[in-house]
């Protein structure tokens, strides 16, 4: 078989040459076309035989070199790789492979000069090149073309159709019928059996009817107003779409683009926080106007808010704001009040922390941290006397009693009662005389006080009796009467804050036995025995003679900074460090009637007017605001409280704006004291 | 002593409220279906008033819906279409996998089908209620109608959707109900008055749209499948109004051939006559007859007062007018909206758009509408202008003066006409002139400016004597503190008049000032946010204030150097 194979090929290769290598693969079903017809298997013997072939297999070739034939048969030809021949030939010898000893070089020059090298290839087979023949390059082009090998031949020759509508007259296959197709088949019994199952139980429905209601019609027809459901009522309609306004026209008033600065600040803002969700822009005409790029996001986010967004009906407060502005009598109806500044007492040269005025209204002391107590005449501004003390003077205070001259003034832990000299002459001796007619008593009591009479300069000088005290003393206060002098001394800690001096007696009582907090300021009830204590939160009121607490004012602020009793005895005005004024009316309740927050930053301190119905308050924020303070007899009726003025004039200093203020004793006149070293009245 | 101990959240408003995650187990859906079902009812979720005690003392934020709301729903059919339909689904699938091709012809064939209309008329029992909300409809309905058939919705939905805008767009020329309209950078806004329901819509301008990554399609879809629909049932009951045939049909009489040449070259024979409907040049038939013309229709008014008459001339200000688009685009569509709902005649050119109804050629033609800066053959009896002309127009209400808007003339700003000013609001100066020409009152000339020109220096050379008098003063009193050698001179002085309003006025506010001390702090605050909010107002309309004025001056000064080069 081998043999025979070998020679048919050999001869077959006589005839038709043989295959080159390169065109196995293209050729190679055409030569399976030819090994099954039947008429390939034997080898040509006519001529006419070898036509066919050769229409068959596309190609002839002539072989140039006749000796050399290749007879390996169809093996791949890498096992011949490693040696120098393919094959055997018919007696036996190795066929030798053409010598090949061309390099790279060799090769390169060959492309190079060799016109013919893109048309040379190598046969596997014998290891020969071969220049192909125009036919054959045709032949290659055409099959890369994807056309049919041979020229000639027509792709397009019509078909019979054999099967087709027209009754033949002899069957096309003489293949006689099956038997199965005479009878029922099984297999579409056992579907049909299946579908008719699955319709009686319902699984598969029958096909459905058209629809033949028009798609739109009249649905509003027949309204009917009791279909109206009670859900309708609670119906929050969502809100519709805000109207655009100037800034998104494409052609906006000039007014309406953002400058260079409004649009960087608006790039960098977060989506959320802009204003506008879009960057005004103007356009020369409407055809230059661009697609707006967040159209599909802003009817999305509409969609989302429509049915995500919980909704709440909210009442919306349409107040006209001069309505909340609560009706007062006109200031003008309720004069008199101070309304200008007219004087200013300069003299001072570091902040003057109280002032104080004679009962006759006549002179003004004012205690200053420059370590001097000076005395003015109120209607001149001018400065009568002046007294140096050992310390910057943290109170003073005139003795109410008008038959007698003295004046309190506090600094570090003394006090002195001072003997002005002021005014009428005889008062002023009889004062002396007062202070000096005092005996020594028998028993002498172990004070925490210490009494001392003022001698050589100081005298001179108009001191009179000093007090030392075992801790710094802040605020000194008489008592209607004159006699008596109370005297803050705030400490955390220890029950010793406030002392009660009687001037006649030079006696000290400590009246509490314990520390209740800070103590900031105290004073005597005008007419009754009562004694107020302030201290940081609360006020307690103390029956002297009974020695009870009877009442505890509880403020509603963080830090009492002063306290005025009013003339009548029944209503208390406390400042605080936190910008608020509280009115109590004591026979009302304990807790404020009234908290005014007028101020804008603390109050440091309060006074009441003895015959007219006005109060003030010093604030650190440089005014004085006089209030019109009316408390009727009767009983029934609330006190009217009624800011008429607003005084400015002091300037702030080191925050500190003014620090006292106090009322002239006769007319509707006020002064106050300021951190800028001056006091001003205003009248 | 008795009964049992009262828990904390069994009673009182938590009972009114169940949390989102409660109602879909509830009514057992997936959160997908209960977003649907949700949107199709209307359903939305509540803030209560106490969220604390709600939330069960929890502060965690949750959405509420009322549980009445979530009971109500419980009712509905459409739950059970969603959950056949879920069930449809995995069918199908099922045959796919299996390729069983008849048995997914058949589903496909079955596929249930769910209406909306019982769900519409229970949202809006009256059908001024569904007119009332028929903005957001419109709004989405002409958005979906310029999506490209690109797969982010479907087909029928798009096409749906332009048929309903065509039909609405067809009734309110009809009707004649459009109000305003304004060109924003977004799109462009409507507003019509049908049935005396206000109603805005926008329209967004012919551009292809890139679709956002960051949307979900599938609500969008939701909320158009349930306007669609509303939108659809809206539209017939309008047209029944106008005893208009729905779905609208073509009046065929008269000036309006059936077929042009053109028509074949711009639609298939089966899309033309939607297009020729969407072109909204031709009027629409009707089920009875109109015998009455437009100018008869006119004198049927009574004449019940001035005010009335005058509301019919705003209608029909283009009346007598004929108009030829040129300009770019669809933007035609619009303008053509415009011209035909205030009583004019539009057409175009022919291988612009379908449905132009007479020649450029036309002698009649009064205005032409270009929107470019030049045209090369004009004729000497029309106006060119620009189509913000018509828009200035309709929203003026009266036909504004031709030569601000001739082609290539720097146009005058575009004014949002949806902005009513109220009292201390910023009016730009346009309006002012737009108003004071409604009011009749002739534009003022160009002169004006140069008077006030002139008075500006006027005043500024007062300003210059009260500033030397002040230095005078100053001078005089430098000398006086000085001292000694002041040159004694008695000069009669002058009686300064004592501005007796000026006094009051400022007693009045310090009474006020004093007066607000004694407010209560609730009230405070309340006055406080009240005048905050008013003074940013203030401060806002001063800003563009000022800014107008400082851009007036930069052109006025730019212009005066123009002039001195010259």
């Amino acid at each position: 078989m081998w043999c025979g194979n070998i020679r048919r090929r050999s001869a077959g290769c006589q005839q038709r040459g043989f295959w080159p290598s390169f065109l196995e693969a293209s050729v190679k079903n055409a030569h399976t076309i030819s090994s099954q017809s039947p008429i390939s298997p034997s080898p040509p013997q006519s001529e006419q035989e070898v036509d066919k072939i050769s229409l068959l297999v596309f190609i002839t070739f002539s072989v140039r070199s006749q000796d050399i034939r290749n007879t390996v048969g169809n093996i791949p030809m890498e096992w011949y790789k490693d040696y120098p021949h393919i094959g055997y030939d018919l007696d036996g010898k190795k066929i030798f492979k053409p010598i090949r000893n061309k390099d790279e070089l060799d090769e390169f020059l060959d492309k190079m000069e060799n016109p013919d090298y893109w048309r040379t290839v190598q046969d596997k087979m014998t290891g020969a090149d071969i220049r192909l023949s125009d036919e054959q390059v045709d032949l290659v082009h055409r099959l890369q073309q994807g056309k049919f090998g041979d020229v000639n031949f027509n792709e397009y020759e019509p078909a019979i159709d054999f099967f087709s509508n027209e009754v033949m007259i002899h069957p096309v296959t003489n293949r006689p019928q099956d038997k199965r197709s005479f009878i029922p088949s099984l297999i579409e019994k056992e579907k049909v059996g299946k579908l008719v199952h699955a319709i009686k139980m319902g699984w598969i429905k029958p096909r459905r009817p058209k629809e033949t209601t028009p798609q739109y019609y009249d649905l509003w027809a027949k309204e009917d107003p009791n279909s109206i459901l009670g859900r309708h009522k609670m119906h929050v309609p969502a809100p519709k779409m805000k109207l655009p306004g100037h800034q998104e026209s494409y052609n906006p008033p000039p007014e309406y683009l953002l400058s260079e600065e409004e649009r960087l600040a608006w790039e960098q803002q977060d989506p959320e926080d802009r204003k506008l969700s879009f960057l005004p822009q103007k356009f020369a005409c409407l055809r230059a106007v661009p697609a707006y790029s967040r159209f599909i996001h802003e009817r999305f986010e509409r969609c989302l808010d429509l049915y995500l967004c919980p909704r709440q009906r909210k009442m919306r407060v349409n107040v006209n704001p001069e309505d909340l502005i609560p009706k007062l009598p006109k200031p003008k109806d309720l004069q008199p009040f101070p309304t200008t500044q007219s004087l200013v007492y300069r003299g001072h040269s570091s902040l003057v922390r109280s002032i104080s005025v004679s009962p006759s209204g006549q002179w003004l002391v004012s205690g200053s941290d420059d370590c001097t107590v000076r005395f003015w005449e109120v209607s001149t501004a001018r400065c009568l006397k002046t007294v140096e003390v050992g310390g910057a003077v943290k109170g003073v205070a005139w003795n109410p009693n008008p038959s007698i001259c003295l004046v309190a003034v506090s600094y570090d832990d003394t006090v002195v009662l001072l003997n002005p000299g002021l005014g009428d002459r005889l008062v002023c001796t009889a004062t002396d005389q007062l202070i000096s007619s005092y005996e020594e008593p028998e028993e002498v009591m172990d004070q925490s006080v210490q009494w001392a009479v003022a001698e050589g300069e100081g005298h001179e000088q108009g001191h009179r009796l000093i007090l030392k005290h075992p801790k710094a003393v802040r605020q000194v206060t008489w008592h209607g009467k004159g006699d008596y002098l109370a005297c803050v001394m705030p400490d955390n800690g220890s029950s010793l804050q406030v002392v009660i001096h009687q001037v006649s007696k030079r006696r000290t009582q400590n009246p509490f036995r314990k520390n209740k907090g800070l103590v900031q300021c105290v004073s005597f009830h005008p007419i009754r025995p009562y004694f107020f204590v302030a201290t940081q939160r609360y006020v307690r009121v103390y029956n002297l003679i009974k020695q009870e607490l009877t009442k505890k004012l509880m403020a509603n602020c963080k830090w009492i900074s002063s306290m005025a009793i009013h003339p009548g005895g029944d209503n208390v005005i406390c400042g605080s460090y936190d910008c608020r004024l509280a009115w109590f009316d004591l026979d009302l309740s304990t807790k404020p009637y009234k908290v005014l927050r007028h101020h804008k930053k603390a109050l440091r301190s309060v006074a009441y007017h003895r015959h007219y119905p006005l109060f003030a308050s010093g604030s650190d924020d440089g005014s004085v605001i006089v209030c019109h303070g009316m408390v009727y007899n009767d009983l029934l009726q609330n006190p009217l409280i009624v800011p008429v003025k607003v005084l400015k004039g002091h300037t702030i200093t080191h925050d500190l704006g003014v620090l006292d203020v106090t009322f002239h004793p006769t007319q509707p006149w006020v002064f106050s004291s300021g951190a800028d070293g001056t006091v001003r009245l205003f009248t | 002593m008795g009964g049992l101990q009262k828990k904390k959240y069994e009673s009182g408003s938590v009972t009114n409220y169940v949390s989102r995650n409660k109602a879909r187990k509830k009514l057992s859906l997936s959160l997908a279906d209960f977003r649907r079902l949700c949107i199709l009812k209307g359903i939305y979720p509540h803030e209560p008033k106490h969220k604390k005690k709600v939330n069960k003392g929890s502060t965690a934020p949750r959405t509420f819906y009322l549980l009445k709301d979530i009971r109500f729903l419980l009712h509905e059919p459409i739950v059970g279409k969603f959950r056949e339909y879920k069930i449809f689904v995995r069918k199908l699938r099922k045959a796919y996998g299996k390729a069983e091709w008849s048995g997914v012809q058949r589903m496909k064939e079955n596929k249930p089908a769910y209406k909306l209309d019982h769900i519409i008329k229970e949202r809006y029992p009256t059908f001024i209620d569904a007119v009332r909300d028929v903005d957001d409809a419109l709004s989405m309905s002409f958005l979906f109608s310029t999506f490209a058939r690109t797969g982010k919705c479907h087909v029928q939905t798009i096409q749906l959707c332009r048929r309903l805008s065509v039909e609405w767009m067809n009734y309110i020329i009809a009707s004649r109900s459009l109000r305003k309209v304004f060109l924003s950078i977004k799109g462009i806004y409507y507003q019509a008055e049908v049935l005396g329901q206000t109603i805005t819509w926008i329209i967004p301008y012919q551009f292809a749209h890139d679709h956002p990554t960051d949307v979900d399609y599938r609500v969008m879809a939701t909320f158009t499948e349930l306007y669609t629909t509303l939108l659809g049932f809206v539209n017939f009951r309008l047209y029944q109004t106008l005893n208009l045939v729905y779905p609208p049909k073509l009046d065929g009489q008269g000036e309006f051939s059936l077929k042009s040449e053109c028509e074949e070259d711009y639609a298939l024979e089966s899309e033309s006559y939607s297009e020729k409907l969407s072109a909204l040049s031709a009027s629409l038939a009707r089920t009875v007859p109109l015998v009455e013309d437009e100018e008869a229709e006119l004198d049927l008014f009574p004449a019940e007062g001035v005010r009335y008459k005058m509301v019919c001339c705003s209608f029909f200000i283009f009346l007598f007018i004929l108009f030829f688009l040129r300009s770019e685009g669809t933007n035609s569509i619009m303008c053509c909206t415009l011209c035909r709902c205030f009583g004019g005649q539009v057409s175009w050119d022919k291988s612009l758009c379908i449905g132009s109804t007479y020649d450029e050629t036309d002698e009649t033609i009064t205005h032409h509408i270009v929107d470019r800066p030049t045209i090369d053959k004009q004729y000497i009896n029309r106006y060119y202008i620009q189509p913000q002309w018509v828009y200035d127009c309709v929203n003026g209400k009266i036909l504004l003066p031709v030569e601000e808007y001739f082609l290539g003339v720097t146009l005058p700003p575009h004014l949002s006409p949806f902005v009513e000013e109220s009292e201390g609001d910023y009016v730009p100066p346009e309006k002012l002139k737009l108003q004071a020409l409604q009011r009749g009152e002739k534009p003022q000339a160009e002169d004006d400016d140069e008077e006030e020109e002139e008075d500006d220096d006027d005043d500024d050379e007062d300003d210059q004597s009260e500033d030397e008098d002040e230095a005078n003063l100053a001078e005089m009193e430098e000398k006086r503190a000085q001292g000694k050698s002041l040159s004694v001179k008695v000069t009669p002085g002058k009686v300064k008049p004592e501005n007796r309003m000026r006094a009051e006025q400022e007693e009045k506010a310090e009474e006020k000032r004093l007066a607000i001390m004694m407010m209560k702090k609730k009230e405070k605050y309340l006055y406080d946010k009240i005048m905050f909010g008013k003074k940013r107002h203030v401060r806002e309309a001063n800003k563009l204030a000022a800014k107008r004025k400082a851009h007036d001056d930069s052109n006025k000064a730019d212009k005066k150097k123009k002039k001195k080069k010259c």
